[in-house]
């Protein structure tokens, strides 16, 4: 082994942990998943919305019917802001996991378009926007329901239109990382039950998180999941977030941090 | 005749790619233990070698999508990794296992692959219809992925590598698993492609591929390369221009006779090849023995192939 391959290899391993290089070319990228939803539009807006909606409904109207209030409101406005974060988390979840992975993994469109002039995080940040564009529409299709039924009347509920997207782009962005780990389908199954669906009962989604005991309540507002129904629920019933500012960090920083992981974990997967 | 060479901005005669001296392991393993070739403006260059060689290996590293531990690559006159994204503005792939979208038609795969290179959508559709007729898909332009044959399915792969009106075209192993009226027609397109000008590195471990395409090759073998040249060089310089291949009940017992009578004999499970400047004495040996069967031609480059890299298989 020469002198110069011992030099260079400390800057290989350097270059998997360089900043993400972000640049329009992801564009393309993204217009190619679009066009493929395109084709499937409907029934993919239909399937996205009806699970989250019978879980609304069902809940709300039937478990609500025998609950006083719960956090000052009748069951279904309380859980209508938990539904149209938690809808939005399982859109870009499910997105950025199984969608992800098969166009990687299994349809190799990753290798198609890395022979272009386009690179791998041109790629990754294409996925990041297209499973967060995916889930905003299933976070904007709850929202018309609940404005439909007259459960949120406030002008102030416009703004959770803003917040939908940084709902998206904070768990695509750790789905992503999670798929860079993924052998096979089989792992995301644990991520859904051993992450997301215990966020869910933590995080207010379904019940206030102060009913939580105090140590629970202490990790509900680590995770993510909570900032986004913390930001939500008061927009929903026509009252300005507490904590905004300190929850968009928070939605921020899982994204950012969740993206950053995503790419060094793809370069290491996919560029050796 | 459709004609994809629409511009021609570097003058003749100059490499379009040069590789120097590239080391790359993974692992314990080194892939390439020192690569080094060029390949001239509209040559068909091919590499050559056994599974595991390091072809695929070499093209990723060419494309930029892996980084060498040591050496060079000059793409089209960039600096690969440095500028590979720039340098891939202008080169087409096929690659050897097939990634076409297999949720888009037939003109929306090579509509969608156009746009990565940043082609504008009026610009990729007018070239669509010509591009489809080359690959012999013409009226195909509406049909779903999974309706294509296997070779027509690698003949779509070839016209998406040329949606960019490429310079040079990285073929990995292009007509693996085609059967023969398929893969003939890929070499009709390479050949019509080389005569306009375009630059071919090809990737392939079929000796009569080699040998029809490339105006040159390299044999590969443990990451380097061990034999260049044009295929007649090759076999000029490395084999006996005569091949007598004896099979049959009783050829192994044969086999010792012919040690006398050919410089060089090998002997394969039941087959025996004698390789000789004049054939006659192992054809006279061989009339007398009617249970012998045999055929006799010319040396090939499967030959120089199997004396440089041996006969054991590969995995």
């Amino acid at each position: 082994m020469s002198n110069a391959d011992e030099a260079l290899r400390p800057m290989r391993a350097a270059s998997d942990y360089a900043p993400p290089r972000l640049s329009l070319r992801f564009v393309p990228v993204w217009r190619r998943n679009f066009l493929v939803w395109k084709k499937l539009a409907i029934p993919s807006i239909l399937g996205n919305l009806a699970d989250p909606m019978i879980y609304m409904l069902g809940l709300g109207y039937g478990l609500g019917a025998l609950l006083p209030e719960v956090g000052g409101v009748s069951y279904i406005v309380f859980l209508a802001a938990g539904t149209v974060c938690f809808s939005t988390t399982n859109s870009a979840t499910f997105e950025s996991l199984y969608s992800a992975f098969s166009r990687m993994h299994v349809q190799r469109t990753w290798d198609a378009i890395m022979n272009a002039p386009v690179d791998l995080d041109d790629v990754v940040l294409a996925e990041l926007m297209w499973a967060a564009s995916k889930s905003f529409l299933s976070g904007l299709a709850i929202l018309a329901v609940v404005w439909a039924l007259g459960l949120s009347t406030s002008p102030l509920s416009l703004l959770a239109i803003g917040v939908v997207p940084l709902v998206g782009l904070c768990f695509a962005a750790i789905g992503l990382a999670i798929t860079a780990m993924a052998a096979g389908y089989d792992f995301f199954m644990y991520y859904f039950t051993l992450v997301i669906t215990p966020m869910a009962m933590l995080c207010g989604v379904f019940f206030p998180i102060e009913q939580l005991p105090a140590a629970f309540q202490a990790i509900a507002w680590v995770l993510p999941l909570s900032h986004a129904t913390s930001l939500v629920r008061p927009l929903l019933l026509g009252e300005i977030p507490a904590n905004i500012v300190s929850d968009v960090l928070v939605l921020l920083a899982y994204a950012a941090a969740g993206f950053y992981t995503a790419v060094v974990l793809f370069r290491r997967r996919l560029l050796k | 005749m459709n004609d994809f060479s629409l511009t021609s901005t570097q003058p003749a005669n100059v490499n379009v790619l040069t590789v120097t001296d590239l080391h790359k392991s993974y692992g314990e393993q080194e892939v390439l233990r020192g690569m080094s070739f060029s390949v001239a403006r509209g040559e068909c260059f091919g590499l050559l070698g056994p599974n595991g060689a390091g072809k695929t290996t070499t093209l990723r590293l060419c494309l930029g999508l892996v980084t060498a531990e040591a050496g060079n690559v000059d793409l089209l006159g960039m600096p690969v990794p440095a500028d590979a994204r720039r340098a891939r503005l202008r080169v087409g792939v096929v690659p050897q296992m097939d990634n076409l979208d297999p949720d888009f038609t037939v003109a929306e795969n090579l509509l969608v692959y156009g746009r990565y290179f940043g082609l504008a959508d009026a610009g990729i559709r007018a070239r669509i219809p010509d591009l489809l007729e080359f690959a012999g898909l013409a009226g195909r332009a509406e049909s779903r992925i999974q309706t294509l044959s296997g070779g027509m399915k690698r003949r779509l792969t070839l016209a998406r590598s040329l949606v960019n009106d490429p310079d040079l075209i990285f073929m990995d192993e292009p007509t693996t698993g085609l059967d023969p009226q398929a893969r003939h027609l890929i070499w009709e397109r390479l050949k019509t492609l080389v005569a306009q000008g375009k630059t071919i590195l090809l990737n392939t471990h079929f000796m009569d591929e080699a040998e029809r395409l490339c105006a040159r090759l390299a044999i590969l073998d443990h990451g380097r390369i061990i034999a260049l040249g044009s295929p007649r060089e090759l076999i000029a310089r490395h084999i006996e221009p005569e091949v007598v291949e004896a099979y049959g009940e009783g050829t192994l017992a044969w086999a010792a006779t012919a040690r006398a009578l050919a410089p060089r004999v090998e002997v394969t499970g039941e087959t025996v090849f004698c390789y000789t400047a004049d054939a006659g004495r192992v054809l006279a040996s061989l009339e007398g023995r009617p249970a012998l069967r045999y055929l006799h031609r010319a040396a090939n480059l499967e030959d120089v192939f199997l004396k440089l890299t041996g006969r054991e298989l590969r995995d």
